[in-house]
C-alpha cells in the first residue's frame, strides 16, 4: 500500500508543482492521474521514488517511509518500484534482453551487471516475461530495431522483472497510435491483476483512463480536485480539472467496457500479436 | 516594425528601417577595415620578391622533378615509425582521455567543485599546445627519437579526446539514465548501463579521427627531432636535396589519404 501524505515540490524556479496532495493506493488497485500539462502528474510519481527530491511531506510504501531513506536504502527501496516511461526510456544500443535485465540491476553487483553474468534465475525469468508480454523470441534484436508499441512492452517487461510491489507509469501510451495504446493499457491491466500489483498511471488520455482504471485522480495546478471512480468523472469533474469544453464526446458511454475487451495476447497463437501489431502499420 | 501600414494596406518587410539601417553602417565599416589593412600590409610587403615569385615556384619545382625514387629504399624504417608514432600515441590518450571525460562531464563527474575544474584543466592546458611544441619540449627533456614522438602525439590528444568525450557525455538522453536509476541501480551501474553504450558511437568516431589527425601530425615531428619520417624531410630540405623531398611529400600525401580512407571506412562501419 501506497500511502502520499501533504506531498509538496517547489522546483528552483520557484514553481510550485505540488501543493499537498494526499493519496492512498492500496495493494492491488490501478489509479488514474489526470490533468492539464503542468498539473504536476509527472513530478508526481517521480516524488514517490525519489527521482525528484520532495520538499515536503511524506511517501511511504508497505509502511516504509521512502522521503527518510539513505541512499544505500532509497536504491533497496527503488527495486519494489517498477517505472514505464512515455518515451520508453530503453538503452537503444543495447539488446531486448539486456535491456530487460537492466531490470535487476538493484539486486546484482557491479561487475557481474557489467559482464552480463546475471543469475540464470533472473535470465530465465526474463525470457519468460518477454514471453507474456508477447516478444518471444526478440531477446537478441537491438530496441532501436522495435516498432513504438515493442519497445514499450520491453519497458513493461523491464519494470516487472524487478518484481516491484508497485507501477508508477508515466505516460504510457503518448507515443503510440490508438490501437496500440488500447494493447499496451490492456497489458498492462492484465499484468497488475495477475500479480496484485497497484499501479500510478499518469495518462492524458480520459477515455483510455475510464476504461482501464478503476480509480481517477484528477489533478490541477498542483492540487487534487478529483478521486473517485471512474463513471464518476462527469462533464462537471472534467471542466473541474481541465477547463470549460464541450466534454460529451470524450465521457465513455456507460455500455461500453474494457472488461469486455479480448485479451491483449491470446494464449494460444503467442506469434500472433506480433503480426497483428505489423499489419497496424507500426514497424 | 517589420509591418507597417501604408494606405490603409499592412506592407512586410524583413527588417524595420533602423535595423536596416544598421546592417548597412556594418557593411560599410567592414569594407573600410578591408581597404586599411591591404594598404598597411602593402606598404609592408617587399613587392620586389612577389614579383617574381611565379619564378621561383617554377624553379623550386623544376628542381623538384624527376623524383629520385631510389631514396623510397630509405624512406620505409621513418614511414613505419610515423605510423607507430600516431597509433601508440593515440592508443595512450585513449587510456588517460577516457577516465578524464568522465571526471569532467557534469553528469558523472565525482565532484562539479573539486574534480571537474582539475580535470578541465588538464584537457585545456593538453589542447593548448600543439604536438610540435610538445615534441619540442619533450625531445629537450628526454632527447630526440621517436619515444619523445609517441608522447609529444598523446599529451596533445589526451585534451582532445577528453573533450569530444565529455561533450557527448553532457548530451545523452537522460530519460534512459532516469530509468536506469529507477530500478534501484547504483551510481557505477547507471554509468556502466546507461550511459556508456549511448557514447560508445561517439567514442569510436572519435578516436578514429584522432588518429587520422595524428598520422598527419606526426609526419612533421621529425622537423624538431622527435622521429618519423620528418627527420628525413628536414635532413633533405637542408642538403637542398629537393628530388628526395618531393619523394617525400609524396609518401606523405598517400599515407595521408590511406589513413583518411581507413578512418572513413572504419567510422561508416561503427555509426
Amino acid at each position: 500500500m501506497l500511502v502520499i501524505d501533504g506531498l509538496a515540490k517547489q522546483y528552483p524556479t520557484g514553481d510550485r508543482a505540488l501543493k499537498g496532495v494526499s493519496l492512498t493506493v492500496p495493494k492491488g488497485q490501478i489509479m488514474a492521474l489526470i490533468g492539464p500539462s503542468g498539473a504536476g502528474k509527472s513530478t508526481l510519481i517521480r516524488c514517490v521514488n525519489r527521482l525528484v527530491e520532495p520538499t515536503a511531506g511524506r511517501v511511504s510504501l508497505d509502511g516504509q517511509d521512502l522521503t527518510r531513506l539513505s541512499r544505500r536504502g532509497l536504491r533497496r527501496a527503488r527495486r519494489r518500484m517498477g517505472m514505464i516511461f512515455q518515451e520508453f526510456a530503453l538503452i537503444e544500443r543495447l539488446t531486448v534482453m539486456e535491456n530487460v535485465l537492466s531490470g535487476r540491476l538493484g539486486y546484482v553487483g557491479f561487475w557481474r551487471s557489467w559482464l552480463r553474468r546475471f543469475p540464470a534465475a533472473d535470465v530465465a525469468a526474463a525470457f519468460s516475461l518477454l514471453e507474456r508480454v508477447g516478444l518471444a523470441g526478440f531477446e537478441d534484436k537491438r530496441a532501436d530495431a522495435l516498432s513504438g508499441g515493442q519497445r514499450q512492452r520491453v519497458g513493461i517487461a523491464r519494470a516487472l522483472l524487478q518484481n516491484p510491489s508497485l507501477l508508477l507509469v508515466d505516460e504510457p501510451t503518448a507515443s503510440l497510435d490508438p490501437k496500440t495504446s488500447r494493447q499496451i493499457m490492456r497489458l498492462l491491466r492484465e499484468l497488475c491483476r495477475e500479480r496484485g500489483l497497484a499501479a500510478i498511471i499518469n495518462i492524458h488520455d480520459v477515455a483510455l483512463a475510464q476504461m482501464f482504471a478503476e480509480r481517477i485522480v484528477g489533478l490541477k495546478l498542483g492540487e487534487i480536485v478529483y478521486d473517485g471512480p471512474a463513471d464518476g468523472l462527469t462533464a462537471d469533474v472534467l471542466t473541474t480539472i481541465y477547463g470549460e469544453e464541450d466534454w460529451s464526446q470524450t465521457i465513455r458511454p456507460a455500455d461500453e467496457d474494457g472488461d469486455e475487451d479480448a485479451p491483449a495476447i491470446p494464449p494460444h497463437e503467442p506469434a500472433v500479436p506480433i503480426d497483428r501489431e505489423r499489419l497496424a502499420g507500426l514497424t | 516594425m517589420p509591418v507597417a501600414t501604408v494606405a490603409g494596406t499592412k506592407v512586410w518587410q524583413r527588417r524595420a528601417r533602423g535595423t536596416q539601417f544598421a546592417i548597412w553602417l556594418g557593411w560599410l565599416a567592414a569594407t573600410l577595415v578591408v581597404v586599411l589593412s591591404w594598404n598597411v600590409i602593402s606598404e609592408r610587403t617587399m613587392w620586389m620578391f612577389v614579383e617574381d615569385a611565379h619564378v621561383q615556384a617554377a624553379d623550386l619545382l623544376g628542381r623538384m622533378v624527376p623524383p629520385r625514387w631510389s631514396y623510397m629504399d630509405r624512406l620505409w624504417q621513418p614511414l613505419w615509425d610515423t605510423l607507430n608514432i600516431a597509433t601508440l600515441g593515440t592508443l595512450i590518450a585513449i587510456v588517460f582521455g577516457v577516465p578524464l571525460a568522465f571526471l569532467a562531464a557534469r553528469n558523472t563527474t565525482p565532484s562539479r567543485l573539486l574534480v571537474r575544474p582539475v580535470a578541465l584543466f588538464v584537457i585545456v592546458a593538453s589542447r593548448s599546445i600543439n604536438s610540435l611544441i610538445w615534441a619540442l619540449l619533450l625531445v629537450s627533456i628526454i632527447g630526440p627519437g621517436v619515444l619523445a614522438g609517441i608522447l609529444a602525439i598523446a599529451f596533445r590528444s589526451v585534451g582532445f579526446i577528453g573533450k569530444l568525450l565529455y561533450e557527448a557525455l553532457e548530451e545523452i538522453d537522460d530519460s534512459a539514465v532516469e530509468a536506469i536509476q529507477a530500478t534501484g541501480a547504483s551510481r557505477p551501474q547507471v554509468i556502466g548501463y546507461a550511459m556508456v553504450p549511448q557514447v560508445m558511437p561517439a567514442f569510436a568516431g572519435i578516436s578514429v579521427f584522432r588518429w587520422d589527425i595524428n598520422i598527419r601530425e606526426s609526419t612533421v615531428l621529425g622537423l624538431v627531432g622527435a622521429g618519423g619520417i620528418g627527420l628525413q624531410l628536414e635532413a633533405s630540405i637542408s642538403q637542398l636535396a629537393w628530388r628526395e623531398a618531393s619523394v617525400i611529400f609524396l609518401v606523405i600525401l598517400v599515407a595521408v589519404l590511406a589513413s583518411e580512407w581507413l578512418s572513413a571506412r572504419i567510422r561508416h562501419a561503427i555509426i
